[in-house]
């Protein structure tokens, strides 16, 4: 349940931008969540619709691009994606590997008027 | 209706409180470290042990985040220099500790006469992994009964783990836990984690556990002159 102050942030943050731009309404916010990032969706929109009430952000939706999980293989370099858990690199079959993608948490952009 | 690019990484604040807390530790040459662990895996056992070992050489002070109750910081005050218990179940995050209540703990711990900072984690596996608090080494702990697939099931806590503890040992006659494979897990993703083998029951280990954690802080005081 730490979605709560994630989704405080992410309204804070939408409100600032759109009053340095002098908007009057956010109508969207877009949000880049990594797959391997341990939040929920479901949890964040959940709470905005309650943080963002009587704000310029009131009634805004919110789209999520998930950016997947990305490995590098330590022996070879291959970069690729995870297709089970066991992380095995497709090129060298190595298990040993470094994480190149999949915990980002951003606002990518607002959209407003 | 317009398009306005933001680009701003949203744990920006806590991430930026954990520098603050950091830079203040590092005033005072405290050396801080986050414990991490699903509940029982002997995070408040590590602390007793930690203390009852090094105490002779250090100050150590504790901080203890539990979703309720002060157990463990009752378990702790007579040992440690100082307790600070965070209990939180009515802040926005109950389920870890994050940088703004480390901010406000260290308000109220005598930094001058600390050298060594233990921050027990609420007992969790999964939130823990996404805040940094400001401390100097993530430690995370997984004990024999939770199983030897932990690594696999919750890489992301594995994967940012300075050191990993692999604790209760004492029960490895009883129980099937592959500690290779336990291992090989954790490394795939972490291959500069150092791994401790110990019982906080017995004692066993916990010597180089000690030794570990007392070159760390040296090292980290000869980078502060």
């Amino acid at each position: 349940m730490h979605e709560l102050g994630i989704t405080e942030n992410i309204v804070n943050i939408a409100l600032d931008k759109a009053k340095e731009v002098q908007a009057s309404k956010i109508t969207k916010i877009n949000l880049v969540i990594g797959e391997l990032s341990g939040f929920v969706p479901d949890c964040i929109q959940f709470y905005f619709d309650f943080l963002s009430k009587d704000s310029i952000a009131e009634g805004a939706s919110l789209h999520f691009e998930l950016a997947p999980a990305q490995f590098r293989c330590r022996s070879c370099s291959t970069v690729f994606c995870p297709q089970n858990t066991i992380w095995t690199c497709p090129k060298c079959q190595s298990q040993s590997v470094e994480i190149a993608g999949g915990r980002e948490l951003y606002i990518e952009s607002i959209e407003a008027k | 209706m317009r398009k306005i690019e933001v680009i701003q990484n949203i744990l920006e604040a806590n991430e930026s409180i954990a520098t603050q807390n950091q830079c203040l530790l590092d005033k005072h040459k405290v050396f801080a470290i986050n414990i991490m662990s699903s509940p029982g895996a002997g995070k408040t056992s590590l602390i007793l042990q930690t203390i009852a070992k090094l105490k002779n050489k250090l100050r150590i002070a504790v901080v203890e985040g539990d979703v309720a109750s002060t157990l463990d910081a009752e378990r702790v005050k007579n040992e440690a220099v100082a307790v600070v218990q965070i209990t939180t179940r009515y802040m926005s995050e109950n389920c870890t500790l994050i940088a703004n209540m480390i901010s406000h703990a260290l308000q109220s711990l005598p930094l001058k006469d600390i050298d060594l900072l233990l921050i027990e984690n609420v007992g969790n596996l999964i939130c823990p992994s996404e805040f940094i608090l400001g401390e100097h080494k993530r430690v995370v702990i997984s004990s024999l009964p939770e199983g030897d697939d932990k690594p696999t099931k919750y890489p992301m806590i594995f994967a940012d783990a300075d050191a990993v503890i692999i604790n209760k040992l004492d029960l490895l006659p009883y129980l099937d836990f592959d500690i290779p494979a336990f291992r090989h897990a954790a490394e795939g993703l972490n291959a500069k984690v150092k791994f401790f083998e110990l019982s906080c029951k017995t004692g066993m280990g916990i010597e180089n556990w000690c030794s570990w954690l007392l070159n760390e802080i040296k090292a980290n005081s000869q980078k502060l002159i």
